[in-house]
């Protein structure tokens, strides 16, 4: 299922995060040894600092927030922290962590080292889901590698929370390590720093850690080569769908979302493109050269989100992908939050029967309301994605939607569904 | 805007709907049940209703912060 379409030449003058060697000896002998034994003094904090914000990196788990900011936050925090290498990737569409952390564990591992010596932090916590079992043996691996050469200071240590879609989230996580409860915390502030025991949790994903790794050792100047000045670097984006070979690519920043679509072998005519994920946007075909950035995709209503774009073929019908992920995403609710319970179903089974050409007269306002009413109500943002997901649904499908509200569905509604799911999803 | 802003905390909040009766004019209640915070600031008249709300809530989910200035 998953291959990657980088070519990667594997040097170190050029960043990327795919093709670099899996086993510790070949990573020392392209990379050299981890630079942070020769002191964890202020200096040589401060200039990693430095490096990290000229390198403009940003987050790649979903909420994409500048990881200079978001690492001075953490130093401020004090010692005895807690690195958390969030490998969760809940996303049902996306593969780029699993394959990174099989391909390049200590590229991985190497970041979080990093972030543990800027932050003084004194334990590294790696999670990866129940039931992927390849990922872990590769991570446990590699730090078995890492134990015996003595290669890295802060203690590393493997945790398999379960595997569901919000168990990912950024509180969900630090909940599971703290108390073995996979449920997100609220916060009455969304920026409160999340801690674990005494000290700070600094949750960071596998991705970011990767290129933080390259950043560290080679200097900003690579990864500002790659991608545009407002958002450099690589990134790695998982493509599926309409497509037949689906798989993860490494790709600029800024290059716009059909020609990383086209990257793979397109199996029919798109007319759709599911960015940042289940929880993401819907884009159709006037806005396919938007430039994969942040900034870009802003003004089209849309977020990086996690690293993922699915193509919707014009033989699918996109109402009825839509509320299967509708369906999905109420199922993976984790339950606390009278909105997110009641109101996902209630989006899905009206978004269904629209499908079906089933809606009676009042579905589509009734179908706005809730929209508007779930939006922003949970103590995380599993509902605010699905809100997305389906607002953006609405819009790029709206002629399907007029004929299937008259009770006239597309021909393609009953067809089976393109999406990768963890198990069958109904309409 | 001063005046006081209300929290609800999603996951505490089972539906009782009392803060909705005690300040229909700032929460109201969704089609299950639960509430809907009105996102301006509510006037300071009404802080003895909200400390009420507070108290009464059963489950605990709300907070009341008097906002100053701005």
């Amino acid at each position: 299922m998953t291959q990657s379409a980088t070519p990667a030449p594997p040097s170190s003058k050029v960043h990327h995060l795919l093709g670099h060697p899996s086993d510790l000896k070949g990573h020392l002998e392209s990379h050299g040894p981890l630079n942070v034994a020769l002191g964890r003094t202020a200096s040589w904090q401060d200039g990693l600092a430095a490096s990290l914000e000229a390198s403009g990196l940003t987050g790649r788990g979903g909420g994409g927030f500048p990881a200079s900011i978001k690492l001075a936050l953490a130093r401020s925090g004090g010692a005895g922290g807690t690195v958390v290498v969030n490998a969760m990737e809940g996303e049902p569409a996306s593969d780029k962590d699993k394959l990174l952390l099989t391909r390049a564990p200590h590229l991985v591992l190497d970041g979080a080292q990093y972030v543990a010596s800027m932050c003084r932090a004194h334990r590294i916590v790696v999670c990866i889901p129940i039931g992927r079992d390849g990922v872990a043996s590769a991570v446990s691996h590699a730090m078995a590698e890492r134990t015996s050469n003595r290669y890295a200071r802060v203690r590393e240590e493997l945790v398999r929370p379960p595997d569901r879609f919000i168990a990912g989230e950024e509180s969900t996580l630090t909940n599971w390590i703290d108390s073995g409860r996979s449920l997100p915390m609220f916060r009455p502030e969304k920026g409160t720093p999340l801690r674990l025991g005494s000290g700070a949790a600094l949750v960071h994903n596998v991705e970011t850690l990767a290129h933080l790794a390259l950043i560290a050792r080679h200097g900003p100047g690579p990864f500002r080569a790659r991608g545009i000045s407002e958002e450099p670097g690589s990134c790695l984006v998982t493509i599926s769908g309409a497509m037949a070979h689906p798989g993860v690519v490494e790709v600029d920043r800024g290059t716009p979302l059909w020609d990383i679509a086209a990257l793979s072998q397109l199996a029919e005519p798109v007319q759709a493109l599911l960015v940042g994920g289940y929880g993401g946007t819907w884009v159709g075909p006037e806005h396919f050269g938007t430039p994969y950035a942040s900034i870009s995709l802003r003004t089209i209503g849309a977020t990086a989100g996690v690293g993922v774009i699915v193509v919707l073929g014009e033989s699918s019908c996109g109402l009825a992908e839509s509320a299967r992920i509708a369906r999905y995403l109420a199922d993976q609710s984790a339950g606390q939050c009278g909105p997110c319970v009641y109101g996902l179903p209630a989006i899905a089974s009206d978004l269904a029967r629209l499908t079906r050409g089933q809606g009676d007269e009042h579905v589509v306002a009734r179908l706005h309301r809730r929209l508007r009413e779930v939006n922003g109500r949970g103590a995380c943002r599993h509902p605010d994605g699905a809100v997305s997901m389906v607002r953006s649904a609405m819009a790029v499908f709206a002629r399907d939607m007029e004929a299937h509200g008259r009770g006239e569905p597309c021909p393609y509604w009953r067809r089976l569904t393109t999406l990768r799911f963890p198990r069958p999803i109904g309409l | 805007m001063s005046g006081l802003r209300i929290t609800i905390d999603p996951v505490a909040c089972e539906a009782y709907g009392y803060c909705a009766e005690l300040l229909p004019e700032a929460i109201t209640l969704d089609e299950w049940g639960y509430p809907m915070i009105d996102d301006r600031p509510l006037g300071a008249e009404f802080k003895g209703l909200a400390k009420r709300a507070v108290r009464d809530c059963p489950k605990r989910a709300i907070t009341v912060r008097e906002k100053k200035g701005s």
